[in-house]
């Protein structure tokens, strides 16, 4: 059994309001994630999704129910040993620089946690390697692009070497080139590291590429699986506000044209080959 | 009201050590009543245009006409109060301008600045939070008291409570979850046709601006490099890559369909519906054959 990273038990939280009859944001939340996996939390706006991350970092903390990180009940003494484990990048490119130069802004967290000089420049050069930035080292920030910006992020956060990375809408306010740039970064390390990635999106293609997925639903958990188990939901989801993969759409847009296919295709290559065998190569 | 660029060129901080040439000889004409759509990438300057568009920024160089208000850089306007009356801008994050103690009072401050009486812009206010599908409740709530995408809707209704001819929108959309951004982009294209505005859509977006562009004008370094209907920019994918941007994802899938079967569909289909079609009707054309 692979070891439990984070979990959450019957987490019920309510933000703080004089309105007595307001919804909690979230309501009876489990689930656990284990090491190594890549969990998308997926969700429309004010589906809980940002309640979460800040429950599992402990900005917040549940008014009923438990976080346990690492297998400790998540509380006020452990928090910052525990954040140290945790690398976060958030949504906006533009607010989580602080350095001059790219390679300050990695830095800054490591001179914070009084990380020896020699160690430092060390760390500093892999992490950019990692995110293949090494050659914007000198760079300043604002002259990077955002998804740029977001991979400089990234190595920060991996700088101090955590055993998660929880990237918060980190794509997007991207442009399609800057999140296909941060997604395949973090496919990298997931190939070469054993980090815990949790992404919080609304991305369903982002989505695509996790290992498990956790959907919310105004406040509740509507269903968790793999990926292939959550698109099979089809309309359902887009009942939700989420909308299908590219192929998915197209899949079933034809099949209401009355063409028959083997199934609501996932990927473009699926859908194309379907096409292929069945219509067009006779 | 038609907006015509003609070479307009603009630097930052013009004169000083730091100035920075944004825009080169841009030319570019908006026709009264079309929904233009302006794609570049983050730098090339689309930002920069957006705001000359109600003479925020003054050209350094070359001039603009807003309807018959000209703007150029040596020239006092008396007439830009009119014109930012009839241009309203979207920008981006919109929320983040969201300012007074109720939702009602938000949206009628627009209009009452420019002399609107207070029994039309609240008339406004309420016709506007019905229109953008936001319950009636949240007119007297606090705009900081409502969700992320409730937010975003009150901050579009002060924008359209001015009644403006012309509604420029910078990636309206970002952050919103994808049934919000459907709502809100087809919102858009029916104020667009219902009051026969002219619309301006600023958009990292190739699908967004293949669905509901007339024209759309490419930016690349400063520069208005492609203009065209959606049908002629997405036939040259070779000058689009040059300017590292990507074909729509329907057009992508169309082009490795016609690959596979070493034919090509009569049209280039911008919007996954018209892509079904099209390939639904060769599919049914192939089985009779």
């Amino acid at each position: 059994m692979k070891r439990e990273i984070i979990s959450l038990q019957d987490v019920t939280f309510t933000y703080a309001t004089d309105d007595s009859n307001v919804r909690p944001a979230l309501n009876n939340v489990s689930y656990t994630i284990y090491e190594s996996q890549w969990v998308a939390i997926v969700g429309h706006n004010g589906s809980g999704k940002s309640t979460l991350a800040r429950l599992m970092n402990g900005l917040l903390f549940p008014q009923t129910g438990t976080v346990r990180v690492f297998g400790e009940t998540l509380n006020e003494q452990n928090l910052w040993e525990t954040r140290s484990q945790m690398g976060m990048v958030f949504q906006n490119p533009d607010n989580q620089f602080v350095g001059a130069t790219v390679q300050d802004d990695v830095a800054f967290a490591l001179e914070n946690n009084g990380i020896p000089f020699e160690e430092m420049v060390e760390r500093v050069e892999a992490s950019l390697a990692k995110v293949n930035m090494s050659e914007f080292m000198n760079s300043e920030p604002h002259h990077l692009s955002g998804g740029q910006k977001q991979r400089v992020a990234i190595a920060g956060a991996i700088a101090l070497k955590p055993k998660i990375l929880l990237l918060d809408e980190a794509t997007s306010m991207l442009d399609p080139q800057g999140r296909e740039e941060v997604l395949a970064t973090v496919r990298q390390l997931k190939e070469e590291t054993d980090l815990t990635v949790i992404s919080i999106t609304h991305d369903l293609e982002e989505a695509l590429l996790a290992d498990r997925v956790i959907m919310m639903n105004q406040g509740e958990k509507y269903v968790e699986g793999t990926p292939e188990e959550i698109f099979q939901k089809g309309q359902e989801l887009v009942d939700l506000g989420l909308d299908l993969p590219f192929a998915m759409n197209i899949s079933r847009l034809l099949r209401a044209q009355g063409i028959p296919l083997v199934a609501d295709h996932m990927s473009e290559e699926e859908l194309v080959n379907d096409l292929w065998t069945s219509h067009f190569n006779k | 009201m038609d907006i015509t660029l003609q070479q307009v060129s603009y630097a930052y901080a013009k004169n000083t050590p730091f100035e920075k040439r944004a825009l080169f000889d841009v030319d570019l004409h908006i026709a009264s009543g079309s929904y233009q759509a302006i794609i570049g990438h983050t730098g090339s300057g689309k930002s920069t245009i957006l705001q000359h568009l109600n003479a925020l920024l003054k050209p350094t160089d070359g001039s603009i006409n807003i309807g018959d208000v000209e703007v150029k850089a040596d020239k006092k306007n008396k007439q830009l109060r009119e014109v930012r009356q009839k241009v309203g801008i979207v920008f981006q994050f919109p929320e983040h301008q969201l300012f007074d103690e109720t939702v009602l009072k938000d949206i009628m401050f627009g209009p009452m600045n420019f002399g609107v009486p207070e029994v039309e812009a609240k008339r406004r206010a309420i016709e506007l939070t019905q229109l953008l599908g936001l319950p009636e409740e949240v007119l007297e709530k606090s705009p900081f008291d409502l969700s992320g995408g409730q937010m975003r809707r009150v901050a579009i209704a002060g924008v359209l409570a001015m009644n403006p001819k012309v509604l420029v929108l910078d990636e309206p959309t970002a952050g919103l979850d994808p049934r919000g951004r459907k709502e809100i982009m087809d919102l858009f294209y029916t104020l667009h046709k219902e009051k026969g505005l002219t619309t301006v859509l600023v958009t990292h977006s190739m699908e967004d601006a293949a669905r509901y562009a007339d024209q759309i004008a490419i930016m690349h370094n400063g520069k208005c490099v492609l203009e065209g209907t959606p049908q002629e920019i997405f036939a040259h994918e070779e000058r689009l890559t040059e300017f590292r941007l990507e074909l729509p994802q329907s057009v992508r899938f169309q082009k490795k369909i016609e690959q596979m079967i070493g034919k090509k569909l009569p049209t280039i289909c911008l919007t996954e519906e018209s892509l079904a079609e099209e390939l639904a009707q060769l599919i049914k054309k192939e089985r009779e054959e």
